[in-house]
């Protein structure tokens, strides 16, 4: 049992497994993560896990996109070399409306993902860290550091009283890098 | 999440017995783990040859010049735009599938969306092809975009539609990619947990490493959310330039404000037809017909209808505006499309995409699954004899009577569009093959609140009364993977 790292309550129901964690949560065992097949709505609210601010981040890279637009709209049409072409004038405001909407959505949607990415250590070839295999299948998981909460046996307790169908206890953090 | 139930008036979106979330991802991801079948190498060898004549008949194009075309000095634009409208068209509903339907939570998008998606890529790659294949000389296909050079630099001219299109469809192109692919890695995460030796090496190189603890999920939600947002306004843009390609000139027939809205209505028409072509074949050769319902399909039939009828509307506007503007050249532009030369190509544009679609009004029809898949293939007919009509009839009678010409395909011409069909299904079989066809994850989501399982269990349980039973049970009669003993089970009563 000291080897343990990682109590993995591995449920079959999502509405069971919610029903642990606020089970856990009376009994003041913290819990480290859940590992889900699916978005489970209302799960950050209960693990009190802030929203997210990739909102902010896209607002920002939208308007760096609007501002790169027009700018290059600005300098290769008005300033580097403007041209009479068919007797328009070289800043047309209306005429520049399409191209600096599509930079703008290009840049919005490229940094945004760019940093969904960045920040959830999501790139191509990056190991897997999964601590259940099935947690991508079937199974609804929560993962309980074994360290921080000493009652082994009062956490198994808990989460079979709620519903779990398997309880593990893992040596090892994550078990896909066998 | 199910803290309360959804109405037993809705139909349900998933259907069949013991459904399981283990169910959901095995049914899903059987064509991807095990050894295709017969009909997919049948589909695959036959698409394969149409791929095989598409690369032909460009490399022919770049060989010799477009002058291998049809085209004459009076009809200098015929097929290549014809076709690249046509894709760019059905690209279309893919984007409105997975961000319009997405913005007003419709839950039905959910098994659809990916292969929708991925209908959209393969139909902009499609479309890109006849860009660069009409250019003349392709080698040259960047001095479309900005870049310094060694003539100044000059600059490209911002001014021309044909440059803001370069912008649209490559923004459009590249946001499409990034909303599929996000949408795949946790699908790509189950078939790699499940894979072993070197497909479970290659799933996991594609997963980036995805493993749906709580953050991931939260921030995946929101980054979906907001590529929908901006994919909508994108997706109405892209038509919107590419209707201004002809909007902005001064050819009686194409100079016409009504185009950006008609434009966009009629690839929202013409790609549902594309997606419902695809899906009938595909719910049955991947047995997904307990994911892709009769719903489904009643749903995408009425919006082809709504969309039909935009476009017929549209039609008249445009007819009745020729006739009031007064302008001569334009009453015989649309009198020339009507009787002249070309009539039998403008009355079956009529046909295919005005009338045709009015007979989704009769419930016999848009539920009958032959009849629906028929016209939806008539719905594409239709759709590119639209723009051939408008790009050839307004161009081979031009201001000058002595130059006036008809326009006659070469090989080539059929060749490149036959063959960017073959591209188009090579490349949706093989993401047929390698990836989930449809969203295992968003599929997860509606087993406990829209699933018939679901539904039948809280009626048995006594949950509804019983009047709504009674139209529950009534609107599953159209569906053929619905028994009349699950109908049956909806009487039963603990």
């Amino acid at each position: 049992m000291s080897n343990t790292k990682y109590i993995l309550g591995s449920f079959a129901d999502p509405d069971e497994m919610m029903h642990g964690i606020d089970k856990l949560q009376a009994n003041n065992i913290s819990i480290y993560d859940c590992f889900t097949p699916m978005p489970i709505h209302g799960i950050e609210a209960k693990l009190g896990v802030k929203p997210s601010r990739l909102p902010i981040a896209a607002f920002c890279f939208g308007a760096l996109g609007t501002v790169l637009g027009f700018s290059l709209l600005y300098y290769t049409m008005a300033h580097d070399w403007p041209m009479n072409i068919g007797g328009k004038p070289s800043l047309p405001l209306p005429n520049f409306v399409p191209v600096t909407f599509e930079v703008t959505i290009l840049l919005c949607a490229l940094g945004m993902v760019a940093t969904f990415f960045f920040r959830n250590h999501l790139f191509p070839g990056r190991a897997p860290r999964v601590m259940d295999l099935r947690a991508s299948d079937d199974r609804f998981i929560i993962a309980i550091d074994a360290h921080e909460n000493a009652d082994h046996a009062l956490i198994e307790s808990l989460l079979k009283d709620a519903g779990a169908v398997e309880v593990k206890y893992n040596e090892r953090k994550y078990v896909s890098y066998e | 999440m199910s803290s309360h139930n959804e109405s037993i008036l809705r139909e349900p979106l998933v259907t069949g017995k013991d459904i399981t979330y283990a169910k959901v991802t095995d049914d899903i991801l059987l064509p991807v783990e095990n050894k295709p079948n017969k009909a997919w190498w049948i589909g695959f060898i036959v698409a394969a040859l149409g791929a095989m004549l598409w690369v032909v008949s460009v490399g022919y194009t770049f060989w010799t010049g477009i002058g291998a075309w049809g085209l004459n000095k009076t009809v200098g634009w015929a097929w290549d735009i014809t076709d690249f409208v046509w894709w760019v068209g059905i690209g279309h509903a893919g984007t409105l599938i997975s961000a319009v339907l997405l913005l007003f939570r419709q839950n039905w998008r959910n098994s659809i969306n990916r292969s929708a998606e991925a209908m959209t890529i393969f139909a902009v790659i499609c479309a890109a092809t006849y860009v660069v294949a009409h250019m003349g000389r392709p080698w040259l296909a960047y001095w479309i975009f900005p870049l310094p050079n060694q003539f100044g630099s000059l600059w490209v001219n911002f001014n021309s539609p044909l440059v803001w299109d370069a912008f649209a469809i490559s923004t459009y192109f590249t946001v499409s990619l990034v909303f599929w692919y996000c949408g795949l890695l946790p699908d790509i995460a189950s078939v790699r947990d499940r894979a072993t030796g070197l497909k479970q090496k290659i799933y996991s190189v594609l997963s980036f490493g995805w493993n749906g603890s709580v953050k991931t999920w939260q921030r995946f939600e929101i980054v979906s959310l907001i590529l929908a947002g901006i994919s909508t306004p994108l997706v109405l843009s892209v038509h919107t330039i590419v209707s201004m390609d002809f909007a902005t000139s001064v050819i009686p027939g194409w100079h016409t404000t009504i185009f950006p809205p008609y434009f966009v209505a009629g690839a929202i028409f013409s790609g549902f037809a594309m997606v419902q072509t695809l899906l009938l074949i595909l719910r049955k050769v991947m047995n997904f017909e307990n994911y892709i319902t009769m719903f489904h399909i009643e749903s995408m039939n009425k919006i082809i209808m709504v969309t039909g009828s935009i476009v017929g509307v549209a039609y008249l506007t445009e007819l009745f505006i020729a006739w009031y503007s007064g302008s001569e050249y334009e009453m015989y532009a649309f009198a020339n499309r009507v009787a002249g030369p070309y009539a039998w190509a403008y009355w079956a544009m009529m046909t295919c995409n005005v009338i045709s679609p009015q007979l989704f009004w009769f419930k016999k029809i848009r539920t009958s699954i032959p009849i629906s898949w028929v016209l939806s293939i008539v719905v594409n007919i239709g759709m590119w004899f639209e723009r051939f009509v408008i790009i050839v009839t307004s161009l081979h009678r031009d201001y000058l009577p002595s130059s006036w010409a008809m326009f006659y395909p070469t090989w080539v011409d059929v060749g490149i569009f036959v063959g960017s069909i073959g591209l188009f299904f090579t490349l949706f079989l093989l993401f047929l093959r390698f990836l989930p066809g449809i969203a295992i994850a968003e599929v997860k989501l509606l087993l406990k609140s829209a699933s018939l399982q679901q539904k039948t269990k809280l009626v048995q349980e006594g949950a509804f009364p019983d009047e709504q039973v009674k139209f529950f049970q009534n609107s599953l009669d159209k569906y053929d993977s619905v028994s009349e003993e699950d109908i049956k089970a909806l009487d039963v009563r603990k």
